[in-house]
């Protein structure tokens, strides 16, 4: 039994590409459980559903990626089993990844020759690459070398290198995650422009009110299942979050009316050069966190924020010492642990291999932040019991789901071991946190736990900064926000006076305070 | 005069086998795979070239050998490392110790035997001309292979689309793995590629440079054929000038002594060994700034997500 | 292929402690096929090999001589290699400790000296190692280049240092020209243990050094280091931990015992400094250090385990007239099987009936 989409049944046509009763286990894990979903012709798709709900498993079956242990795809009306990706490209079905393909050190030609098949010549496919990059509106150098292009620039060469081949069904995977607001504008340009060529298009995301504005139907999946199929411009974006989740989670509270004292965390004037050569140079960054309130800096990644955090948690030192200063004393040129025992606590964005050692039990992993500050060694010899009590305090407090008492940390879900690095940080009432991407890649009930936790910690005096790309999130929970471009960071805009057009317009470049032209603003995305 | 022209020979003769390893190494770098085994397959290629060369008593047929020697010693490296993920560098020095063993066994019936050694090349008036005659045109076909090799090198992997996949591979893995690219076969190919090349290098020796074989005669050239690699920043043309300049290096000691300078014969012997420690650190140093040439994905261990 | 890798969800136990064994096993049945094809009877060369050595008091003396310094060099080895930094060059630093002990041996030689002789040569010995390792050390802290290289070079600068020593400067005036120094004094020997055998002081220190391994990598922060910067860089540095400082410890530290080995070697049982004091024990101490498990009481135990083939090899030269190259040949093979096996504690192989092959979840 499928839900025939309701734009195809009104028109009647065939559906382009059918997948029936799709299911895909692993081990006793079963990530798509019996889904069932039509695509047609001229229509925008959206697969929506909460993070861990089966979305990526689900278009990796249709890509040819991965094999379903039942069910089958039918392309306009046939029975087809698909080896790999080129199959799927052979018939037309083009993908662009929300983790891109994509090789450094070679030029975006290259590149996208490596996604072609070997028939045409290299100075064809250079030509056709400018052409195609042209009529869409994606412009694009073909001999440039990728790692000096932004994430929006590498995005278009997925776009290209799949229009390029000409797809009847085009499958993307989050594209606005890595966008600014007008960035996204422009993307749903271009695909208002191939729905209109009579292209499927099946667009995964999480993100309701770009679904509403942009999408003719939608199937919503949650644990691996099919839950509905609906047109979201009929629902409202609670009806679809409610479809996503199940439930209504509870809105975070926000304390209201929280005491905001003195300046916890100053950045005064921060430069400095990356390490990376590839990276971003820091240019005058200052901003001020006061106990009590939590401030956020906005931004799409690769606008400095890694060296930012880098620079705030110690791991590199400031030129200065009076360039970051916690709780009043100058830590500008102190290291990480000398931070740590000034009270400061920090949680990076990537959980496995920055945050945690992913094959190291959890005790050693609360090891790893609090050997400095929280009484596990003494005299160089590691206290193991107060490591442990250190994990069952995080797992108590913060709900961390794992199979025994210690185990490796890569053995965690993505939720629970975030929840165990914030709730590692904030058991050691820091005065200062500073923590990035809070819930990325993290279930909706993770992601509420963690915001409420933050919210709590300020609310007890802590100055918290986060970093995050995820707009909704700064909304819900930050008094200010900031937003970081090209290395510098915009004075902060407060809760009452903020907006997400405004932030949109600051993550693409524009001035502070003034509203940009239209010429300006088209021009800093680059168009 | 003579003195030039027996100075450019020697020079040729020391380079060579540096250029033919680490030719065939700096293709199986650049997949991604990092083989420190190159002394126990040039050795092995020493052994092999030279056993069948007493026996057919022909340079083709012993060469032949070299080769397949080294194809075979680097088919068991990526049967582990590629197969089986195993770390690259501990792999390349079990390779390494297994190789000089496996030669010293191979070569033990054959020490103080004597071969011809390879014919040189003769064209009626150009070998004779005066100073570059004998330099240009009158050296063994290994000589000539070596340069024809790095040339091959050079268009397979800037012109060809084999040779693109194949630095997108050493790259970034991962995205080669996305796209549908056979990384473990590509790379494996690759390994036996610079085993085979290892091989001949090995083969040189006994075959073109001296006449015999001598256990260990390899003497650290694989290593150095390594640190040639990093010196090149893994570009084919680079290679030509690091071999030779090692090459150089090399025999600068035997000059020396022939020159009666007081040096101790041993401080000549180490150069070559102390200038790769010098050369490796000037590269890398200038490096730094504008980061590491290497290929992205080097030594990586990499199993696909199927 | 029908066959392909696949990564487990944690780390297989039983693998773990099985590993070594099973290495061993494969190792001994490839020796056994290779002394097939050498013409030799497979089972009285396996005897020879590894199990008469353990038959009279005079060889298990020898074996234990033969494993003091390799166990000694491979525990240095494996502080490096738990943090992923590759010291190659254990058998220079070996040479350089020797070297730098016999210095004073030399210089006392025939003098009166007292017996502060030998616990300065041990110094000496160690500094000398550890000042050699930081070569290659500080090339890759200062200015990147590779350690493999580079202590690798060195390798080879210390062999013919010591060459030129021996023959030149130092070498006996009495000693009808070969290449050697004079006996050392008994003041700068290293004392026996039992009286008729070789076994020597060596060995007890070399059992404290197990010892303060064991606890250093399993009960210190220090250790945590070593296994943190090992396991996973980014989060050592998120630690706190300095990586360059770490890398000249290791290397610091795995020299000096290297050059302590040495050194140890040259005053007990050899007694006077020559060319090959050593049968390539700073590269099979590598070997050491992986059969090991890169564990101190691991390492002890693959110690006497490859010291016993040392022996069996030499053994076998005689007896059954096998060239010593086996042993390089074992050492090889036993190499790969360990890691091989090692490997399959991460990893399992599974045979694929469909077209692809279920992998963990990536939703």
């Amino acid at each position: 039994m499928h839900d025939v989409s309701p734009q195809g049944t009104s028109l009647g046509a065939e559906p382009l590409l059918r997948a029936i009763s799709i299911t895909k286990r692993y081990g006793s894990f079963l990530a798509n459980d019996g889904i069932d979903l039509d695509l047609f012709p001229a229509e925008i798709h959206a697969l929506l559903g909460e993070n861990g709900a089966g979305k990526s498993t689900l278009v990796k079956v249709m890509y040819g990626l991965i094999q379903p242990n039942e069910g089958e795809l039918r392309w306009m009306g046939q029975k087809i089993v698909l080896a790999g990706p080129s199959e799927a490209r052979a018939l037309g079905i083009g993908m662009v990844f929300q983790h891109f393909s994509l090789f450094e050190n070679l030029t975006v030609a290259e590149n996208v020759a490596l996604g072609l098949a070997p028939t045409e010549s290299f100075t064809a496919i250079s030509e056709r690459l400018a052409e195609t990059a042209r009529l869409y509106g994606l412009p694009l150098d073909p001999k440039r070398e990728v790692w000096r292009l932004s994430v929006g620039e590498r995005q278009r060469i997925e776009i290209v290198r799949a229009l390029m081949q000409n797809p009847k069904l085009l499958i993307l995977d989050e594209p606005t995650a890595v966008l600014t607001p007008q960035e996204a504008d422009q993307l749903f340009v271009v695909l208002g422009r191939l729905k209109g060529e009579g292209r499927a298009i099946l667009y995964i995301s999480h993100k309701l009110d770009e679904v509403k504005r942009l999408c003719d139907t939608a199937t919503i999946l949650r644990g691996g299942k099919k839950v509905a199929t609906c047109t979201p411009r009929q629902e409202t974006a609670a009806s679809l979050a409610r479809m996503m989740v199940g439930a209504d989670i509870g809105a975070v509270k926000a304390a209201s009316g929280r005491d905001v004292s003195v300046p916890r965390l100053v950045i005064h004037q921060l430069s400095l050069a990356p390490d990376d050569p590839h990276g971003t140079h820091l240019d005058r960054v200052s901003l001020e966190v006061r106990g009590g309130e939590i401030v956020g800096i906005a931004g799409v990644s690769g606008n400095g924020q890694d060296e930012l955090f880098a620079a705030l948690s110690g791991e590199r030192l400031s030129p200065s010492e009076g360039a970051i200063v916690i709780d009043g004393l100058a830590a500008g040129m102190l290291g990480v642990n000398e931070r740590r025992r000034m009270g400061a606590a920090f949680v990076p964005e990537e959980r496995l291999g920055h945050g945690t050692a992913p094959r190291m039990k959890l005790s050693e992993n609360a090891l790893l932040t609090g050997h400095a500050a929280s009484g596990m060694v003494r005299r160089g010899f590691i206290d193991k019991s107060a490591t442990l009590a250190a994990v069952d305090r995080a797992t108590a407090g913060f709900d961390v789901r794992k199979a025994k008492r210690d185990p490796e940390a890569v053995s965690l879900s993505g939720g629970n071991l975030q929840k165990f690095i914030v709730g590692r940080e904030i058991l050691r009432e820091p005065g200062v946190l500073i923590v990035s991407q809070p819930t990325w890649g993290v279930d909706a009930g993770a992601a509420a736990t963690i915001r409420q936790a933050l919210i709590d910690l300020a609310g007890r005096g802590t100055a918290v900064l986060v970093v995050s790309q995820d707009l909704d999130e700064l909304l819900e929970i930050a008094d200010r926000t900031a937003v970081m471009f090209h290395g510098r960071l915009s004075a902060p805009l407060s809760a009452a006076e903020v907006t997400r057009e405004k932030l949109g317009l600051l993550m693409g470049g524009a001035k502070t305070g003034e509203e940009p032209s239209v010429e300006e603003a088209s021009h800093a995305v680059g168009a | 005069m003579l003195m030039f022209e027996a100075i450019m020979l020697s020079v040729i003769a020391a380079s060579t086998p540096l250029l033919l390893a680490a030719a065939g190494e700096l293709v199986a770098e650049r997949s991604g795979v990092l083989n420190l085994g190159l002394e126990g397959m040039m050795i092995m290629g020493a052994a092999c070239a030279f056993a069948g060369t007493y026996v057919s008593d022909s340079i083709v047929v012993g060469a032949l050998c070299g080769v397949l020697a080294g194809v075979a010693m680097s088919a068991i490296f990526a049967i582990f490392t590629l197969g089986l993920a195993v770390n690259q560098v501990a792999s390349g020095l079990a390779l390494t110790i297994l190789g000089t063993g496996l030669s010293g066994l191979i070569g033990a019936g054959f020490v103080g035997q004597r071969i011809s050694t390879a014919p040189q090349l003769h064209l009626p008036v150009l070998t004779d001309l005066p100073l570059v005659g004998r330099i240009l045109f009158g050296q063994d076909a290994f000589v000539y292979l070596s340069v024809a090799l790095v040339i091959g090198i050079w268009l397979f992997l800037y012109r060809s689309r084999a040779g693109l996949v194949l630095r997108a591979v050493g790259d970034n893995h991962t995205s080669a793995h996305a796209l549908g690219y056979p990384v473990l076969k590509i790379r494996a190919l690759a390994v036996l590629f610079g085993g085979g090349c290892a091989g001949l290098a090995g083969a040189f020796l006994p075959l073109a440079y001296t006449p015999f074989f001598i256990p260990g005669m390899t003497a650290g050239r694989g290593w150095i054929a390594l640190a040639l690699v990093v010196f090149a920043s893994w570009r084919p043309g680079r290679l030509v000038a690091g071999a030779y300049l090692f090459g150089a290096v090399s025999i600068l000691q035997l000059h020396a002594q022939a020159l009666g300078l007081g040096i101790p014969s041993q401080l000549m012997s180490s150069l070559p060994y102390l200038a790769t420690v010098i050369v490796l650190v000037l590269i890398s140093r200038t490096r730094g700034i504008a980061g590491s040439a290497a290929p992205a994905s080097l030594g990586v261990v990499f199993v696909p997500d199927r | 292929m029908p066959l392909v890798l696949e990564r487990r969800s944690e780390r297989s136990a039983t693998i773990a402690i099985a590993s070594p064994l099973i290495a061993i096993a494969l190792t001994l049945a490839t020796m056994a096929a290779l002394f097939a094809i050498l013409g030799k009877n497979p089972v009285e060369a396996l005897d020879v090999y590894f199990l008469e050595p353990l038959t009279d008091p005079y060889s298990l003396g020898e074996i234990a001589v033969k494993a003091t310094p390799l166990v000694m060099i491979a525990i240095g080895l494996s502080l490096c290699y738990i943090a992923n930094i590759w010291n190659i060059g254990a058998e220079g630093q070996f040479l350089v400790g020797a070297v730098a002990g016999s210095w004073l041996a030399v210089r006392t030689n025939g003098t009166d000296a007292g017996p502060w002789v030998l616990p300065a040569m041990l110094l000496l010995g160690a500094l000398g190692g550890a000042l050699y390792a930081l070569i290659p050390a500080i090339c890759k802290v200062r200015f990147g280049a590779s350690e493999i290289l580079t202590s690798l070079m060195l390798v080879y600068v210390a062999n013919f240092g010591l060459d030129y020593l021996v023959r030149g400067p130092w070498r006996d005036p009495h000693g009808m020209n070969f290449p050697t120094t004079a006996d050392f004094d008994p003041v700068a020997t290293v004392p026996t243990l039992i009286e008729g055998g070789r076994l020597h002081a060596g060995a007890i220190v070399t059992l404290l050094v197990v010892m303060a391994a064991t606890v250093l990598l399993g009960r210190t922060i220090m250790g945590f280091e070593i296994r943190l910067v090992g396991a996973a860089p980014k989060a050592a540095r998120f630690s706190g931990f300095n990586a360059d400082k770490l890398t000249l410890f290791t290397f610091a530290v795995s020299g000096a015992l290297a050059g302590l080995a040495g050194i140890i070697e040259v005053a007990g049982p050899v007694g006077h400094l020559q060319p090959d004091i050593s049968p390539g024990y700073g590269f099979t101490a590598i070997i050491v250090a992986f059969l090991g498990r890169l564990n101190p009481v691991g390492i002890l135990i693959a110690g006497l385990f490859l010291a016993l083939t040392f022996i069996g090899g030499e053994n076998a030269e005689i007896a059954i007239k096998v060239p010593l190259d086996l042993t390089k040949v074992f050492q090889g093979i036993l190499l790969f099987y360990v890691l091989a096996c090692d490997s399959m504690i991460i990893y399992r192989i599974r045979f694929i009936s469909t077209l692809r092959k279920p992998a963990h979840a990536d939703v």
